[in-house]
């Protein structure tokens, strides 16, 4: 079976989840003896020997026409206007190139990356097209009216999460819905989430399909301990600091938990645009000298993070899946996880609570730094928990979503 | 000639309500809890008693008047008596009323339906003592037959019990320790003198609490000719069919429209139709046959799970931690004298804590078997330790007052608050 996938990042050239959900599914799926074409926005140097790559920016490509199109975007994961206007003004792009080469907002580039999508699919072999959230759905789309295949969207994150369910964009929520709508079959991380995207978009049950995240813990290495926090229990928050986390509900849950457990000190790993007003709160509730900010992190210092801290808390207002958990988990450090996450529906050993609960999550995140056996019970029984949670099932389902629509395309043609 | 000898045992915790780090040296009530939901006693009790102990109290007293030759018994917690008497007066009547007709027998247990044997013997006597005087106080009997804690036995136990005068104990009988003796006679504990030991027969007890309503099971419907024929059967190679179980069997388990009180209402008619059939409570059993041979238990068995051991109360951390630090408090709340703080101290004990705390199901994945009314075990381990904390600052705060302990000390949680 070939699939032609469409997503936009890939490990270690990522900036969360979606690319490490990527790897996982693909690798497995490669397992499963599926052949995947894997289509990014933007060339890396990456070889993988699982699957072929493609690039939206391929400039080898034949057709001469479409050449001026391949650009070089700055279409990166979690894009949003916003940051694609930082983005092209900070790259020191030239006035001239960004006129001619860069579209002008991220709308132009997701309908770029959308006519090169229809490229890819006249130069390529395959039999289904899957696309992993909104910008490549134009992509996706056109892919799938070049060819006359099916189509499955998998949606990681809708714009209801990022924003959390503040202020949706309206033209990210179209492009959404027009892939969720104009794909075959759809696939959600979690039941949260396929619940969402039947409220949101309108989307007919009978439609979805729920594919949950797993974990590749081949990577991981056994716990090692770590000297560098001798007499100080470590809190860790590890992701994006956006909206959608949940970082200011931590830093209020550390305040608390500073007034029962003053040994306590919190870690914050990752960046984002609410990074800057992260730190300006804790500065102003008095905690400076109780949060270490340690940036954006990747690989082996990511392990280290979790195998350092003692309790590793994932506050997310609404996280359609959510993997480090199962990161957390797998390096043997006890997890904290809010109910308003995917990854809730399928671990039992941790701790879960409501990310607006702060009092809640406070009683927890205490309770472990006080009571050693319940740090040892947790770290012992979710190892052992997440060990069994692999990507050959998530990626068996795929093959079988695969196969329904496989089946459907002999009986009864293309749509 | 079968006898047969029914045993229910009935028995609620107090739950401990959800109970946070903030409540710790502020919230007294570490029990009640207003809630409406699994973690409310009242509630609970009402429910269950609306399914369960008032409709079958009702059908038991029909039978008994019906039947001058039916008999059972009951093994009440103490918590359970406690309970009934705090939020449904009304469900003590309906007991007090079965034990009037003089053919119910009340087992002896401990008070607090705890795991003190396994901890503290002297604890475990007095708990027993305690139900034995509430036992009277209720029902004017005095219990000869001991049942322990979710029938946790071992020879140790059955020795101890012996010294405390019981003529009976009762067991499950594990097909281990049994190879190809048979449940359905007595035995001599082994390194007793004279105490006898009851064993469930527990195919026959769980055809009942646990397959009657089982679609998938081959022999539903399980309908009462068919049951009396295998208990007749028995005739010839045995005496005595021990059917232990909880009573919640009855309208709470197997719920009413599962046919369970039909059921029950046409056992003892269909039963006695054989002249060679009987009814028998405990301590009838004890007197009227003789023992066969020994049942030799050495280590802890019970009647739980497959297991048949302390593997659900027992050996994870949380679950070990927690009722290390219950015991290890016990010489200090004793100390107090606080007839309030022993009590709660006493509370903490029950099994049910310890079960809430439970994570070899979590484990197998198979979530489902087992009910808690905590979101998790860990939920249940943070709220224990919580209240354990809180009352351990108590008690410190009462023996520093007296001078009994040093001003700086702080505890086994070592924390101050």
């Amino acid at each position: 079976m070939k699939v032609l996938m469409f997503g936009w990042e890939f490990p270690p050239f990522n900036s969360g989840g979606l690319g490490t959900a990527c790897e996982g599914l693909t690798k497995a799926l490669a397992k499963q003896n599926a052949e995947i074409t894997f289509v990014m926005p933007k060339r890396v140097d990456l070889s993988l020997d699982f699957m072929k790559l493609s690039f939206a920016d391929d400039h080898t490509a034949s057709n001469k026409i479409m050449r001026e199109y391949y650009f070089n975007s700055p279409l990166q994961a979690y894009s949003n206007e916003e940051t694609y206007e930082i983005c092209i003004n900070t790259e020191n792009q030239t006035e001239e190139k960004k006129k001619t080469i860069y579209g002008k907002d991220i709308y132009e580039e997701v309908l770029r990356y959308a006519s090169v999508g229809e490229q890819i699919a006249g130069r390529e072999d395959f039999d289904i097209i899957h696309a992993h959230d909104w910008l490549t759905f134009k992509a996706a789309l056109a892919a799938k009216k070049a060819s006359g295949k099916f189509m499955v969207a998998q949606i990681h994150a809708t714009e209801f999460d990022r924003t959390g369910n503040g202020s949706v964009n309206q033209r990210v929520y179209e492009i959404e819905k027009e892939g969720l709508q104009g794909a075959d079959l759809v696939i959600t991380v979690s039941n949260f989430t396929k619940q969402k995207v039947m409220k949101h978009y309108g989307i007919p049950e009978e439609k979805i399909r729920v594919v949950h995240n797993a974990n590749d813990f081949s990577e991981y290495t056994i716990r090692q301990l770590n000297d560098l926090k001798k007499n100080k229990k470590v809190v860790l928050f590890l992701g994006r600091i956006t909206l959608q986390k949940g970082p200011d509900y931590f830093v209020q849950a550390a305040k608390k938990t500073l007034e029962h457990y003053p040994n306590a000190i919190f870690v914050v790993a990752g960046s984002g645009d609410m990074e800057n007003q992260m730190i300006r709160q804790v500065a102003s509730l008095g905690l400076a000298d109780k949060f270490i900010f340690a940036g954006f992190l990747r690989g082996d210092d990511t392990k280290r993070a979790y195998q350092m801290a003692d309790l590793y808390v994932m506050p997310s207002v609404s996280e359609p899946f959510g993997l480090t958990p199962l990161e957390s988990m797998i390096n043997g450090t006890p997890t904290l996880i809010s109910n308003q996450s995917g990854v809730s529906e399928v671990v039992d050993n941790c701790l879960k609570t409501d990310f607006w609960d702060v009092d809640d999550m406070t009683n927890k995140i205490v309770s472990v730094l006080r009571y050693n056996e319940l740090y040892k019970c947790l770290q012992t029984n979710g190892t052992e928990e997440v060990k069994k949670l692999t990507w050959d099932k998530p990626a068996r389902r795929c093959v079988d979503i695969y196969e329904e629509l496989l089946e459907k395309n002999k009986n009864g043609g293309t749509n | 000639m079968v006898s047969m000898c029914f045993y229910f045992q009935v028995h609620q915790p107090y739950r401990v309500r959800k109970y946070s780090i903030f409540d710790i040296g502020k919230e007294k009530e570490y029990f009640s809890d207003d809630s409406g939901t699994d973690l409310d006693n009242k509630w609970i009790m009402n429910k269950v008693a609306t399914k369960c102990y008032l409709p079958t109290n009702k059908l038991m007293l029909e039978l008994l008047e019906k039947h001058p030759e039916f008999k059972i018994s009951f093994s009440l917690s103490g918590v359970f008596m406690e309970q009934m008497d705090e939020f449904m007066p009304e469900v003590l009547e309906s007991f007090q009323k079965l034990v009037k007709t003089g053919r119910v027998e009340i087992l002896a247990e401990t008070y607090y339906h705890s795991l003190a044997f396994l901890h503290d013997k002297e604890e475990f006597r007095s708990q027993v003592k305690m139900h034995g005087d509430t036992v009277k106080k209720l029902f004017g009997i005095t219990p000869q037959v001991f049942r322990n804690t979710e029938l946790i036995y071992n020879n140790e136990l059955a020795r101890e019990i012996e010294e405390m005068g019981y003529k009976g104990i009762i067991a499950e009988g594990a097909d281990h320790l049994l190879g190809w003796k048979s449940p359905n006679f007595l035995y001599k504990p082994t390194g007793t003198e004279k105490i006898k030991v009851l064993l469930k027969n527990y195919k026959m007890s769980d055809d009942i609490a646990f397959r009657f309503s089982n679609r998938d099971w081959a022999e539903w419907p399980l309908t009462v000719p068919k049951y009396v024929d295998w208990v007749n059967a028995i005739n010839g190679n045995g005496e005595v069919l021990n059917l232990f179980m909880d009573y919640e069997t009855f309208g709470e388990h197997q719920w009413e429209d599962t046919g369970i009180f039909e059921f029950l209402r046409y056992l003892p008619e269909e039963f006695l139709k054989n002249p060679d059939n009987n009814f028998k409570t405990p301590s009838e059993v004890v007197d009227a046959y003789p023992t066969h041979g020994e049942y030799d238990c050495h280590n802890f068995i019970s009647w739980a799970d497959i297991e048949r051991d302390l593997s659900a109360w027992t050996g994870n951390e949380i679950q070990d931690a927690a009722m290390a630090k219950v015991y290890h408090l016990g010489e200090k709340v004793l100390q107090t004298g606080n007839h309030g703080l022993i009590h709660k101290w006493r509370k903490l004990q029950t099994s049910d804590h310890f079960y809430y705390m439970c994570t070899k199901w979590f484990a197998d994945g198979d979530v489902h078997k087992y009910f808690n009314p905590y979101n998790s075990p860990y939920e249940a381990f943070i709220s224990y330790m919580n209240v354990l904390h809180d009352l351990e600052i108590e008690v410190l705060d009462i023996l520093k007052e007296r001078g009994f302990v040093k001003k700086e000390e702080s505890g086994l949680f070592g924390i101050s608050v």
